[in-house]
């Protein structure tokens, strides 16, 4: 992957005090944006990825060849409307499309594999912060991701309560729960019990721990999905045969179809930065920075937010939504909530559903109406 | 906008913070945040009604008022309305003192089952009465506990409720209930207004 000449990087000189208590300065956050940022400066739009997402959102990544991310919702007249809003969007640190992550290079030119230090949901937002001063933006007009970006969005407002006019956090949680711990932990360990991992230090695309790094991602994509959805989509239908094989080559569709969501995930992913980045997921507890009262974390913000939940969603299920809003409705903050009718599972947010790109849509437009 | 939510949109004054306890698809909240300034929150059960409360740039949320009420703090509202939905929950009791605790004050809206029409609908044709604010067959309707005016005027009282404004509607015509003329009110109104705190 030679990526530099796509990727746009602000280098961060000003120190940042990780979670783990390292210090880290000059470091790079590689960023995409989206649509122009007006004279007022009053309609940008900071949008935080999910686990294995990136700085491109929309349109054509140029570093995959593929369509971004969040192209359903951003774009030109989508929900989020880039021909009206400055969409930015940066790579956590951590990752591997450019942020400071595990893939870099320390003062001695060695990669630092394990020897990253382990960051955190918090360090990432922190670490964000700064595109803000980078654009001479005051305040964000709106802040909003599904998933992880959620866990982000939660993690910005309570670190920043006046930077962000409204907040949009999707499928998400103020609190990994054990299942989830569990998942990234499976994922984990598939990567780490491939030989070519050896203890982070794989150096070449020759060598790296692709087979357990697929094995990960295999296993995530699972729940990203529900039942009925695979059940509907696949069911026990054949790959490209009349009859089983009595082997165990790829039988089924399904399975065909994980182990090619496996390879393709490999090109473009560092098995150290999924490592990094599910423990960070792992570590992510908001209630608890707040002596296990999650509403501290929003009581000084006057934000208008809009949660999003979906039916089908086991991963990041609406309950684990539903406790952000009343934790807000505790306090009397100003928060909307709906749910949204999907059988797309945790994945929905990321596809086309149109109830919910509609309900995204309808808030952020009438949000900025009445700005 | 029905003459119900203008009634009720008079009983409460500019700049409050209101609740509206189903709130459907929005029109009294649109109408107090446009023409009276209010902080309004709505919370609704049918996902399509809160879609249209979404597109209108209301704040909904989703949910259950036996279930979701208990979130807010106490007082936490000038004012939570319901309308015309009190009979339509498994505990009607509950969610009354539900919304007093929310609120400051409740505005309630009652379909009146001493209404005359109601009343001459069961006794000369035998079945079920049907109005225009019971729109509904027995075997569909959401109604659950139906009371009169004067039902819901005793049952108030009994709870150490305070009435402050009680209204019947009947169309057009707007008159005040008392304990004198409960009788005359709960024969010819087919709704009540009920403005009460506790």
């Amino acid at each position: 992957m030679n990526t530099e000449k796509n990727i746009k990087t602000l280098i961060v000189n000003k120190p940042l005090k990780l979670d783990c208590g390292k210090t880290i300065k000059d470091f790079p956050i590689a960023y995409e944006t989206y649509g122009s940022l007006n004279s007022k400066k009053d309609n940008a739009i900071l949008v935080f990825h999910a686990l294995t997402g990136d700085q491109f959102v929309t349109g054509i990544n140029p570093v995959t060849d593929k369509e971004g991310w969040w192209s359903y919702a951003v774009g030109p007249d989508k929900a989020i409307d880039t021909t009206k809003y400055f969409v930015i969007c940066s790579n956590v640190i951590g990752g591997c499309m450019g942020s400071f992550g595990p893939s870099h290079k320390d003062p001695d030119q060695k990669i630092f594999g394990t020897n990253f230090p382990v960051i955190t949901i918090n360090d990432m937002v922190n670490a964000q912060y700064n595109l803000l001063d980078h654009f001479g933006i005051d305040k964000l007009f709106s802040i909003t991701g599904g998933s992880m970006g959620g866990m982000q969005v939660l993690q910005f407002i309570s670190n920043f309560p006046n930077k962000s006019k409204t907040v949009i956090p999707i499928a998400t949680t103020s609190s990994h729960s054990a299942q989830n711990i569990a998942f990234n932990e499976l994922g984990r360990q598939a990567i780490t019990a491939d030989s070519n991992w050896k203890d982070g230090n794989y150096t070449s695309n020759e060598t790296n721990p692709g087979k357990g790094l697929a094995v990960a991602r295999m296993a995530a994509h699972i729940t990203y999905l529900s039942k009925k959805g695979l059940q509907e989509k696949f069911g026990r239908k054949l790959q490209e045969r009349e009859d089983l094989k009595f082997g165990f080559d790829a039988d089924f569709q399904i399975e065909s179809y994980l182990r090619y969501q496996g390879s393709v995930f490999v090109d473009r992913f560092d098995a150290n930065s999924y490592l990094y980045i599910t423990r960070a997921m792992d570590y992510f507890d908001l209630a608890k920075q707040f002596k296990g009262n999650l509403s501290e974390a929003f009581i000084n913000t006057k934000a208008k937010f809009f949660i999003i939940s979906f039916t089908s969603d086991w991963l990041y299920p609406t309950q684990e939504n539903k406790d952000i809003v009343i934790a807000l409705n505790s306090i009397g903050a100003d928060v909307g909530f709906v749910e949204i009718e999907s059988d797309k599972g945790h994945d929905s947010f990321l596809l086309d559903v149109p109830d919910f790109l509609s309900a995204l849509k309808n808030f952020i437009d009438k949000s900025y109406e009445e700005n | 906008m029905k003459n119900e939510f203008q009634v009720i949109a008079d009983l409460i004054e500019k700049d409050k913070k209101v609740l509206d306890v189903g709130c459907a698809d929005g029109t009294l909240m649109k109408f107090l945040k446009d023409n009276k300034n209010i902080n309004i929150r709505g919370l609704e059960i049918s996902k399509k009604k809160v879609q249209e409360c979404i597109a209108k740039g209301l704040t909904v949320i989703e949910g259950n008022a036996e279930k979701d009420l208990k979130q807010f703090p106490d007082k936490s509202f000038d004012y939570v309305v319901l309308s015309q939905t009190l009979q339509a929950f498994l505990s009607p009791e509950l969610v009354l003192d539900e919304l007093l605790r929310v609120g400051k004050k409740a505005i309630v809206t009652i379909p009146n089952f001493g209404y005359w029409k109601v009343r001459f609908h069961l006794l000369f044709k035998g079945t079920m009465p049907i109005t225009k604010t019971l729109p509904d067959e027995w075997y569909n309707t959401p109604n659950l506990h139906m009371c009169t005016i004067k039902d819901f005027f005793h049952f108030v009282k009994s709870k150490d409720i305070k009435i402050f404004k009680s209204i019947a509607l009947n169309n057009l015509n707007k008159s005040i209930i008392n304990e004198s003329n409960l009788g005359v009110k709960n024969l010819f109104a087919d709704l009540g207004i009920f403005l009460i705190e506790k």
